[in-house]
């Protein structure tokens, strides 16, 4: 791990204004993706803000009948919440999918948000990537590609974003709240918070440099049954091949939105009308456009195919 | 075990703008990245004071010290262990203010003034804490490397459910969780264990859960 200054923060808005003014500076959280990140030279800050003091810790109504939760809520405590186990099933249940019970209990809202890819090149300091090293090239395109992404990728990069947690948020329309390095606060609708990689694919949310998160809020509950499907190599404790966030209405009507399979949440609005048609008219618009490499053309239909399952209980329930 | 030296990563940056031979002897991997230049001096060491087993703590450690490291290095308790380093074994889970976390991801200058419990403040050998004559009197170890680790966290699984925590395998997530054997299992998958006791543990933790019930 390379050397770094740290300091605690005691304002978000100071805490903003730090990070943009000082070179290399980032923020801490829970550290459980950025320690792992720095312990192999991935992320090599040259100073910490801890920014575990701030409060941003609670979980609180909104004056048109949603929720906000702010930044540092740890997922265990998001997922364990009345409110969101009642109204937000979706969105436990993606967080309960994720990680290990002692990662959840460390990990944040923001953090999980900023987890970045799983990809085994850029984890690996040896081979090419454009996400790590801008320029370098892309060991994955060509490479062993079971787990990355089989639509809206790039010439660039094939990584997925690996969060259970924005999947669901996706599904519910969430917004990213921020405060920036001058103390102006503002609102990231979640549909355009993370990026496609394009010929960028080291940029990959719409934050500025030093630009602080400081919650997130879901609109007003919407009804529904919830389901949060994640195929996996094994049952527990492991990064999604294809995930499935759904909330489906008696009717057959309903949202759903995909993880495991893009650089970020994968939903598209327009094949939602077809959810009373069925799975493989919903997946056939959702996933139009897919270009999946050799190893990874199994996400296709097991997404229609995990979809399916998940219309099904809704059917039956 | 008492007089380990610092740590080889603490150890890198006292070699502050050392040649590249010398970075590549000690950490291949970073080796392989482009270089910038190191930070001539390392950042001055971070005074820390934290509460473990009970006992008042006093430090002043390099930034980089993960709480697993000045646990084991520098206050020597080395019941807890270093898996994997990356979050990914659950060898090193201790609780924090009575909840489980992976000590190897997280800074110890980030837990000014917290109680921390380590396998060592659970019980000691002839005053066991229940979880651990459990783990005895079912054999929920071989090797026993994983064991503190799954001790610490089986304590807390416990105490999660008691607390209504659900996990991914609740039918209803409305509902209060239940000590069911699937509901452990789900909730103790941040422990590996190579030589698979797996289902030994589980009784363990039954057991204690039947007592508790
Ligand atoms: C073994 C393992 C398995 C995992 N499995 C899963 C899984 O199955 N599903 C899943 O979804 N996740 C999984 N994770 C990832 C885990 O969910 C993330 O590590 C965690 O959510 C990150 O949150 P954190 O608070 O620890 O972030 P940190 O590591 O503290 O920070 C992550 C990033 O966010 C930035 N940041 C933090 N807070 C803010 C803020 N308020 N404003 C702006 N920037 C901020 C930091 O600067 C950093 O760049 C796994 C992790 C591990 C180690
Ligand atoms: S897919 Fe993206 S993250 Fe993976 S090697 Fe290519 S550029 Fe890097
Ligand atoms: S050593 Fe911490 S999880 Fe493996
Ligand atoms: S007892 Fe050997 S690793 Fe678990």
């Amino acid at each position: 791990m390379r050397a770094f200054t740290y300091e605690r923060a005691d304002s978000a808005r100071d805490a903003a204004a730090r990070a943009a003014s000082t070179p290399g500076a980032k923020f801490i959280a829970g550290g459980t993706n950025l320690l792992d990140l720095m312990k192999l030279e991935i992320e090599t800050p040259r100073h910490l803000i801890d920014v575990n003091g701030l409060g941003f810790d609670r979980i609180e109504k909104t004056g048109d009948g949603g929720l906000r939760i702010g930044a540092l809520v740890r997922n265990t405590d998001l997922a364990a919440d009345m409110r969101v186990r009642k109204d937000y099933g979706v969105l436990s249940r993606a967080l309960l999918a994720g990680a290990s019970g002692q990662l959840r209990n460390k990990a944040t809202t923001a953090g999980n948000l900023l987890q970045r890819t799983r990809c085994p090149y850029f984890y690996d300091t040896n081979q090419p990537c454009n996400k790590r090293k801008p320029g370098s090239g892309c060991a994955a395109i060509g490479g062993y590609s079971r787990q990355l992404a089989v639509i809206g990728s790039s010439e660039s990069c094939i990584a997925t974003h690996p969060s259970d947690m924005a999947v669901a948020l996706r599904a519910l329309d969430a917004t990213v709240e921020t405060v920036n390095a001058a103390g102006q606060a503002r609102a990231i609708p979640i549909a355009d918070f993370h990026r496609l990689p394009g010929d960028t694919p080291h940029i990959e949310t719409a934050l500025a440099p030093g630009e602080f998160i400081t919650g997130v809020t879901l609109p007003k509950p919407i009804g529904g049954r919830h389901y949060y499907e994640k195929v996996r190599d094994r049952a527990s404790y492991a990064f999604a091949l294809v995930s499935v966030a759904a909330v489906i209405h008696k009717d057959g009507t309903g949202r759903v939105a995909l993880g495991g399979v893009a650089h970020k949440p994968w939903r598209v609005e327009a094949a939602e009308t077809a959810m009373p048609e069925g799975a493989r008219a919903v997946s056939a618009r959702l996933l139009a456009g897919a270009r999946p490499t050799h190893d990874n053309a199994f996400k296709v239909p097991l997404a229609e195919r995990a979809l399916a399952a998940v219309m099904m209980q809704a059917r039956t329930a | 075990m008492a007089d380990l030296p610092e740590l080889d990563i603490s150890r890198r940056g006292m070699l502050g703008g050392g040649t590249a031979t010398v970075v590549i002897a000690a950490s291949p991997v970073a080796a392989a990245q482009d270089k910038e230049p190191m930070q001539a001096d390392p950042p001055a060491p971070i005074p820390l004071s934290f509460e473990v087993n009970g006992e008042k703590r006093d430090l002043t450690l390099d930034s980089r010290t993960t709480l697993l490291d000045a646990l084991r290095e520098h206050l020597h308790l080395t019941g807890t262990k270093k898996g994997c380093d990356h979050g990914q074994c659950g060898a090193c889970t201790v609780l924090v203010d009575g909840v489980r976390i992976n000590s190897c991801l997280t800074l110890a200058v980030m837990h000014q003034g917290d109680r921390i419990t380590t396998i060592e403040g659970l019980g000691t050998p002839d005053r066991l804490h229940p979880m651990q004559a459990a783990f005895v009197q079912h054999d929920g170890y071989q090797c026993g490397y994983c064991t503190p680790g799954q001790i610490c966290s089986a304590v807390a699984v416990l105490d999660e459910i008691g607390r209504g925590v659900p996990s991914y395998v609740a039918a209803d997530l409305t509902e209060r969780p239940r000590m069911t054997d699937i509901e452990m299992r789900e909730r103790m998958s941040g422990n590996i264990c190579r030589c698979g006791a797996y289902s030994n543990i589980a009784e363990a933790m039954a057991q204690v859960a039947g007592e508790r019930a």
